[in-house]
Parts: C-alpha cells; sequence; structure tokens
C-alpha cells in the first residue's frame, strides 16, 4: 500500500452524469478552498472539448481532458485506464466520483489500481485539522452513519445525486489540460439499452413525495395516491418490497433505491423498516399515515395519523383542494 | 432372402440406428463421457452479514448495539447462490461457495451446501477483523487464485449491513477480468456471457466472455429454500478451511493494519422530529387538521 505524500495536491471531481459533475464542483470548490488548493474537473469521452467551458463555469479551476474514440461508450476498462493514468502522473490528493451505478464500480476498480482507499455514497464531507478528508455515509441498512478517513491517496468518495447542492454558475475561465495516453481496450460490449420509462420528474428532484407501502393491497389503489400528488404537485413512490415481492413497480425510495429530501414526504401504509427510512430521513417534513400505532415510521415523523389510509387519503385530498382553492 | 441373410440385415439396421443416434446426442454423450470439459466452474462469494434489523441504539449515546444481532448470508447473496444452482441445472457446473470472514462463518457456508452448492471454502482469520473492502478483494483473490480455474464469480450486488458494493468489482480489478454489476438476467453459451443489468435509467445488455465477475441484484431471481433432508445432508459435507498463511497473505496486509479506510466512529444518527399526533373522530376531521398544518409549514401550495 502506498504511504501518505506531500505531493498530492488538488480535488478532482469526475462523474458521467452531467448534474451530478456539477454538485461536485460545488462541494469540491468548498473542499479545495479549505485546503487552499486548486480544483479540477476530469473530462473524459470523445469529441467533448466543448463541455470545459460550463465546468469553469461551476468553479473548476482546471479541466484534464482525455479526448478518445474508446471513451464514447462507458466501459469499464477504457475508463479505469483513463482516471489511473491521469492520477499517476497529476496526483490528486481527493478524488470525488458520482455515486450512479456505473461511477461506483468505476471509482472500486479505480481505487484498488491506485492501491487506495474508497468510500462509497459519502453524504458528509468535511477537511479535519490534519487536513484530512473525512467521509461520513450510512450503514447497517440506515442504523448508523460512519465517519472514515482514508490513509492513502487519492483519498476517493463517491457522492450520490442531490446530495449536494449545485453552484451558482459565473462566467469564468479556467485551463484545459490535455493527456494523451493509451487507454485499455474495454473487455465488454455494450449490445443493446433500454431506457426505463422515466416519470417525467425525477423523484430526486419532487418537492413533495406520496409514497406508498405494503398498507396497499392493489396496484390500482395508487389511485388515491396519485390524485393526492396531483393536488400537491408532488410524485408518487413507492417502497422495495412493492418493487420486489409484488413486482407492481420497477424502483424504489430507500437505502438500496433512490434518496430523497422533498420539502414534504408523506408515507402511506408504510411501516418505516430502516432501510427505507435511510431513503428519506433528511425530508423536511414527514408525514406518517398507518393503522398500526407501533409502526417505527411514527419515530421519525413530525405529523402521525393512525388510521386507515383508504380514508384518511381521499379525505386529506379533499381539504387541501379546498385550501388551495383548485 | 436366407435366414442368415436376413438376420445380417437386421444387424446392419440396428447398427446404423444406432451410428444415428450416438450422432444425434454427440453432445449428451460427450457430457457423460467427458464431464469436466462441459461444466461451468462457478464461485460464489458470500458475506456473513449483521442482520440489520435487529441492530439497536443506545438513544443516549447513539452507540450501537451489535452483539445480540444475529449473522445471515447477505441478502443478495443467496440471489447468487441460487443463479448459480440455475445455471447447473440447466446447464451443468460446479458450484463452490467462499466466505472470508474474521469470524466463524462455517454456518452461512452450511447453508450454501444445503441451497446445492457442491463445495465450500472458509477463508478464516482472527487477524482478519477490521478488513476493509481494499483488503477484503485482497484475500478473496488469493483464495480464488489457490482454488483454480474458474469461469464465472458471482457476487451479490452489495452486502446488507456495509452496502458498499464495492468487493466484487475491486475483486474483478485484482484477477484483471472483466465485471458486470447489476445483473438482472444472465445466460452463459460456451464462453459467452449475455448480461442484462439494471441502471438508473435504463436496462443494458451486456456481452462478455468468461472468465468474469457478475453482481446479481434480487431482481435475478428468488432463492430457494433447502429442505430438511438437504439441510442434514449439508452438515456432513466438507467444509475446506483456511487461514491467511494458508493462502500466502501476511498477517500485516489484512485487518485494521493492512486497510486504506480507517473508521472514526459509528454513531445512530440523530432523530429531531415533531412527533405530533393528530387526532379526531373521524377521517374528515382528521385531514383537516392535518391540512392546516401542512399549510402552516409551508410544505404546500406555491
Amino acid at each position: 500500500m502506498r504511504a501518505l505524500s506531500e505531493q498530492h495536491k488538488g480535488v478532482w471531481v469526475f462523474s458521467e452524469n452531467k448534474d451530478l459533475m456539477l454538485e461536485l464542483l460545488g462541494k469540491g470548490k468548498e473542499l479545495a478552498e479549505n485546503l487552499k488548493t486548486e480544483l479540477a474537473a476530469i473530462l473524459l469521452g470523445h469529441n467533448v472539448k466543448d463541455k470545459a467551458t460550463e465546468l469553469f463555469g461551476y468553479g473548476a479551476n482546471k479541466v484534464y481532458l482525455i479526448d478518445n474514440p474508446l471513451l464514447e461508450k462507458p466501459l469499464a476498462e477504457p475508463y479505469v485506464s483513463a482516471l489511473t493514468n491521469l492520477a499517476n502522473q497529476y496526483k490528486p490528493d481527493i478524488l470525488l466520483v458520482g455515486s450512479t451505478r456505473k461511477g461506483k464500480e468505476l471509482a472500486s476498480r479505480t481505487a484498488t489500481r491506485l492501491e487506495t482507499g474508497c468510500v462509497p455514497d459519502c453524504t458528509y464531507l468535511s477537511i479535519d485539522a490534519n487536513k484530512r478528508l473525512l467521509m461520513g455515509r450510512v450503514v447497517y441498512g440506515g442504523n448508523a452513519v460512519a465517519t472514515h478517513f482514508c490513509r492513502t491517496k487519492p483519498q476517493i468518495a463517491t457522492v450520490p445525486q442531490r446530495v449536494f447542492e449545485k453552484p451558482l454558475y459565473k462566467e469564468r475561465k479556467g485551463e484545459v489540460v490535455k493527456f494523451d495516453v493509451k487507454l485499455e481496450e474495454p473487455k465488454t460490449e455494450i449490445v443493446d439499452v433500454k431506457k426505463i420509462e422515466a416519470a417525467k420528474v425525477k423523484i430526486e428532484e419532487a418537492k413533495t413525495v406520496v409514497a406508498g407501502g405494503r398498507g396497499l393491497d392493489k396496484k390500482e389503489d395508487f389511485a388515491i395516491l396519485d390524485e393526492l400528488a396531483k393536488i400537491l404537485g408532488g410524485q408518487v413512490a413507492y417502497t422495495r418490497p412493492l418493487c420486489e415481492d409484488r413486482k407492481w413497480f420497477t424502483d424504489w425510495v430507500g437505502l438500496s433505491g433512490h434518496y430523497i429530501k422533498p420539502a414534504l414526504y408523506i408515507g402511506c401504509g408504510i411501516s418505516g423498516v430502516i432501510q427505507h427510512v435511510a431513503g428519506i430521513r433528511d425530508s423536511q417534513i414527514i408525514v406518517a399515515i398507518n393503522k398500526d400505532p407501533e409502526a417505527p415510521i411514527f419515530e421519525i415523523a413530525d405529523y402521525k395519523i393512525v388510521g386507515d389510509l383508504y380514508e384518511i387519503i381521499p379525505a386529506l385530498a379533499e381539504a387541501l383542494k379546498r385550501h388551495l382553492k383548485k | 432372402m436366407t435366414n442368415s441373410s436376413q438376420e445380417h440385415h437386421y444387424f446392419l439396421r440396428r447398427l446404423t440406428e444406432t451410428l444415428n443416434f450416438v450422432s444425434s446426442r454427440k453432445q449428451w454423450i460427450k457430457i457423460m463421457f467427458d464431464g469436466d470439459l462441459q461444466t461451468v466452474k462457478i464461485i460464489v462469494c458470500v458475506k456473513q452479514a449483521l442482520d440489520v434489523t435487529q441492530i439497536k441504539a443506545d438513544p443516549a449515546t447513539r452507540q450501537l448495539i451489535t452483539v445480540d444481532a444475529k449473522r445471515k448470508i447477505s441478502d443478495f447473496d443467496k440471489n447468487a447462490i441460487e443463479e448459480a444452482l440455475r445455471i447447473k441445472e440447466k446447464q451443468g457446473a460446479e458450484v463452490t461457495a467462499l466466505t472470508v470472514s474474521a469470524e466463524d462463518a462455517k454456518m452461512i457456508l452450511r447453508e450454501a451446501l444445503a441451497m446445492g452448492a457442491d463445495k465450500a471454502y472458509m477463508i478464516s482469520d482472527p487477524a482478519f477483523e477490521g478488513s476493509d473492502t481494499f483488503v477484503t478483494s485482497y484475500i478473496l483473490a488469493g483464495a480464488v487464485k489457490k482454488i483454480g480455474e474458474f469461469d464465472l464469480i458471482l457476487c451479490g450486488e452489495a452486502s446488507v449491513d456495509s452496502y458498499s458494493a464495492q468487493v466484487g468489482p475491486r475483486l474483478a480489478e485484482r484477477l484483471g477480468i472483466s465485471q458486470i454489476t447489476y445483473a438482472r438476467k444472465l445466460g452463459i453459451e460456451g464462453s459467452t456471457l449475455t448480461v442484462e443489468r439494471t441502471l438508473e435509467d435504463s436496462i443494458e445488455t451486456i456481452r462478455a466472455k468468461t472468465p468474469a465477475l457478475v453482481t446479481v441484484t434480487a431482481e435475478i431471481n428468488t432463492p430457494r429454500i433447502p429442505s430438511l433432508m438437504a439441510i442434514m445432508k449439508a452438515s456432513k459435507k466438507e467444509i475446506v478451511t483456511w487461514t491467511a498463511q494458508d493462502i500466502g497473505i501476511s498477517k500485516e496486509t489484512v485487518g485494521k493494519t493492512g486497510s486504506a479506510i480507517q473508521v472514526t466512529e459509528v454513531l445512530a444518527p440523530k432523530v429531531e422530529r415533531k412527533r405530533i399526533l393528530i387526532k379526531g373522530e373521524t377521517a374528515a376531521e382528521i385531514a383537516e387538521e392535518l391540512a392546516k398544518a401542512l399549510i402552516k409549514e409551508g410544505v404546500v401550495g406555491r
């Protein structure tokens, strides 16, 4: 394993997801200022040079660019070799990678090749008195938050979407560092990509989320939740058992699914197992509706209603409609 | 025709039929006599995880109480075992379960054997205590190299207790093989793998050559529950147990000393919620109260 060295400098950010990249620039800037160092964005792809301007506008001092046809498709081998070669050449102190499914495997492989540590899905990042990166993440199925630091460099963390704010855009200039290196050929081949029908608004971006759980008897019953969500201008979300056990839907809110922090979360017929709670805990206001007064979700709720969701939800929809004059 | 020529003719016909049969069943007969060549060798990595539903926290100190929490096979690792068994039943495979643990983890290997795994390896050493994913993947790679040849390594997408999803890709990197994560469907034909993987907004179909490592999601199958008979049989099967030394790993490179990541604290999250119970005689009354409260909070209406 590599020893810590003073040679490593600078905060780097990378994500193949543009929104996430910008959010990383926001947090990265804060860390870089704290360390009195520069912030660099890693730009990998083919014919992507033009994208550098925007990255400067969101706070990058520098953009390291590898432009190569092998980077057109996001496959592990060329991307891992691009990142590791860059890191070996320019020795960053910190590397933040967007925690998408592709980003996570990229970060894990890159960390292994660089013989360093990686803390995935960080929801807390700061610099300690020893100028180390402190990385906090949820562990034990949402039961705890663990804080880590990395004894080796670069210190790598992956960061989920919507944890940190996208910074403000300002016309700015920066330096583009072009890097040419022979990349590894991919060992896998993408044969087909099917888009999953996504909701019009991403669940992470919804200001209001009405979530349904096992308390709903039939898939069709979600109509009453849809109605409430419509009145509130929000989105409907689901728990994992509805997706995996009952196969009604495909993606869920919770530790292994989407992490959300809306202004208002209304949990309907959701018991509140810790894995689900981990995905909603940072919501501003939590309302829980459940028949069972002992349901654990009440522990983390601001407003608790012990009752039948089939009666409460339509009544709530009516009341809100009246108040909001719709 | 004489009697003997009739017999001769009959013999020839039988011979031709037999030869035709053999030729049409070549693949099948080859498997019978030459099983090893046809068998896919699968290693399934399993983790003895904490049952996170049984973890409690001291409300005053926010410290976790894990001593009473049960240990179990990490959920998605069961999906990995099941997928290996389905390949075995469809086209023949040798399924090896492998675990790395600081404590005794024979229990989860017994479960893997009861489900139908052929072999089980436990790499266990007190020196492993506190290993991060950097080290765990290193130990697993050492064990895989000692076990020998393989076509496919299957892992769960992540473990239920730490949920890092790193060990699979890190192991693939250490072995220098390709990896496909988050598989929802898996097919293997000769040395070609075709895998459907679930991403945030799409389903990707990937083709790769063996040897490869695939991590599976719960979507891929429903793990079988072994019968009582199978559980009893499994209790008699051998579990190969190796220490760090047995796989040529020095103690300084594992555990807390070998790990890149150090943990400074683990605390239960703070809960600061209002916990206001809204009561009423009717649903309409409750709804009215709640609607007013939400408007006051400024979280409804624009």
